[in-house]
């Protein structure tokens, strides 16, 4: 509601419309309202293990969370609101669909307070014990992540768009005006979306906490989130062009449930939550370890045929699975690592072309509940994938049976 | 028709009603004869008989090709209820083989689009927690429809599992 307030307030500013300017005036203020009445009219309490959260004057609605199905809760503090000393809680339930709760605009240790009675309350631990302390794991180091992001393929992007854009207004000054403003608008995105992606893993810091794993970050809009144990869906490891010769990787993570964060344009929604935005293999393995325990280790490659079909791939592909879980990898200019737990795959494809049915291959999905991470064991041997259509889905019951 | 089996040459597949491969055959032919009659219309009304006849011809064709195409495709669907999962089977290019055990089966929808019921037919359509998870079977009897729906769901339900 603020940031809306806040870009119509930008926009008025800069448009140079005098007639328009007592609108923008008014939806600005008209804006605020709404959101201070929102604050205002939001209530919440907590009775007969359940916390009930009533909300609107208008349209009124109360929702309830059973205090025992809350699995973690996230703190958020907008750039606005830490300027005013506030916070956000984000309370997450456990259950498939993974509904979630808001509590807007407490003063910043209120909420932290608040949001230990309530995880004490939900682990039927006695309120006024002290919380258990995280035990943090690592940090990624700001000019890690900037210089990463400078040579990441966005970031070459944009910078490949501002120097053409300067390039021809030196050499043809006369033809600043239009090019100026058709290239503004695009760097102005990408640009957009690069700072998106800085604000949300600006010094991000890993812990270990009972509830799971903590995650905080943020430059503007600082976060604090729980990943809870056993919520993930899938893992990937990323390993761009432009950083391998610094050993950098990236590592994802789909967790089961809306969102974590609510942006619905961002791009963290199409790239999937940073575990580690950048680090090095040392770190990268040793963080995969600690969340997906014993995880296969040495992989098979395709069969040679695969080069035939998938020529500029074909080196990096290759599959693993142990009891517990299965790994895959491709990826072309961008190497891509895939771990799936077995008690997490919700269906299992194969699939097979026509030119992989004349080299005899196939490919197998795995299929999980996460948004972005999909598992694809591309490319092998046809009696391979037999053996595997047979056999994975024993693995999967299996592992589903052990782990719930 | 190519061994799709991987998962044991003891699957009995039950495939679709033979009323779907009728329908499917009434809707291309519908189809050809309207882009017959277009084919053939335009050009005669504008004097150009010869290319009327040519582009007749061609529809002509192509209307047996795509006839012949469909009923492979028809004929490719297959499903089969195993003991703890489900397995469906379509695609005459791309082959395609789902797995989708029945604890994880979130819902399951019968739906039936207005030429399916004209004769009678259904689609059981299965959602999981993955959106990728895309199996479904055409062309099942209603009664048979809801007696899988039914079935399915009630095997979910006790062996579900939790995300």
């Amino acid at each position: 509601m603020l940031a809306i307030a806040l870009v119509l307030v930008v926009t008025s500013v800069s448009g140079g419309h005098d007639s328009g300017d007592q609108y923008r005036l008014a939806a600005v203020v008209l804006a605020l309202v709404i959101g201070a009445i929102s604050w205002f009219f939001t209530r919440w309490r907590v009775e007969d293990g359940v916390l009930r959260i009533d909300r609107g004057l208008f349209r009124k609605s109360s929702e309830r969370f059973p205090l025992h199905q809350i699995q973690a809760i996230d703190t958020v503090r907008p750039g606005l609101a830490r300027l005013l000393g506030l916070a956000e809680l984000r309370i997450r339930m456990a259950g498939a669909s993974g509904s979630s709760g808001r509590l807007a605009y407490l003063k910043a240790p209120h909420a932290d307070v608040l949001r230990a009675r309530l995880l004490a309350l939900a682990h039927g631990v006695d309120e006024a014990a002290p919380a258990p302390p995280e035990h943090q794991l690592l940090q990624v180091p700001p000019a890690r992540l900037v210089v990463s992001m400078l040579i990441s393929g966005p970031g070459l992007l944009v910078e490949l768009l501002i120097a053409a854009v300067v390039g021809v207004a030196l050499l043809y000054p006369s033809a600043v005006g239009p090019v100026v403003g058709g290239g503004a608008a695009s760097i102005l995105g990408a640009v957009g979306a690069l700072w998106q992606r800085l604000n949300g893993e600006y010094r991000m810091t890993l812990a270990e906490a009972p509830d799971g794993l903590r995650l905080r970050a943020g430059l503007v809009e600082t976060s604090a989130e729980t990943i809870p144990h056993g919520r993930v869906q899938a893992l990937r490891m990323i390993e761009p062009l432009t950083w391998r010769p610094f050993g950098w990787v990236r590592v994802e993570v789909d967790v089961a449930g809306k969102g974590l964060k609510g942006h619905q344009n961002s791009p963290q929604r199409r790239a999937g939550r940073a575990l580690l935005p950048v680090g090095n293999r040392k770190q990268a393995s040793w963080l995969i370890e600690r969340v997906l325990p014993g995880v296969p280790v040495l992989r098979t490659p395709a069969p040679a045929r695969a080069r035939w079909k998938s020529p500029l791939r074909y080196r990096h592909l290759s599959w693993a699975s142990n009891g517990g879980y299965a790994i895959t990898t491709g990826g072309r200019l961008r190497r891509v690592t895939d771990w799936v737990p077995l008690a997490k795959v919700q269906s299992i494809r194969r699939v097979e072309g026509p030119l992989q049915r004349r080299l005899g291959l196939a490919s197998i999905h795995l299929d999980t509940a996460g948004r972005h991470i999909y598992a694809v064991a591309r490319d092998r041997d046809r009696d391979e994938v037999a053996h595997l259509m047979a056999s994975l889905p024993r693995d999967c019951r299996a592992a589903r049976r052990s782990a719930g | 028709m190519t061994n799709l089996s991987g998962v044991g040459d003891d699957i009995v597949w039950q495939h679709s009603s033979p009323r779907l491969q009728t329908l499917r055959q009434c809707q291309v032919a519908l189809l050809g004869l309207g882009a017959l009659v277009v084919a053939v219309g335009v050009p005669v009304v504008l004097g150009q008989v010869p290319l009327g006849v040519a582009l007749g011809a061609g529809v002509v064709v192509c209307s047996f090709v795509a006839s012949q195409l469909m009923s492979r495709r028809v004929r490719a669907w297959g499903f089969a209820e195993r003991d703890e999962d489900l397995l469906v089977r379509r695609g005459v290019m791309f082959k395609r083989l789902a797995v989708i055990p029945y604890g994880r089966m979130q819902y399951l929808e019968v739906t039936a689009g207005p030429f399916e019921r004209t004769v009678g037919l259904s689609t059981v359509q299965m959602h999981t927690a993955a959106a990728a998870s895309d199996a479904r079977i055409p062309g099942l009897p209603t009664a048979e429809a809801n007696r899988l729906r039914d079935q399915l769901t009630q095997l979910g339900e006790h062996q579900a599992t939790g995300l």
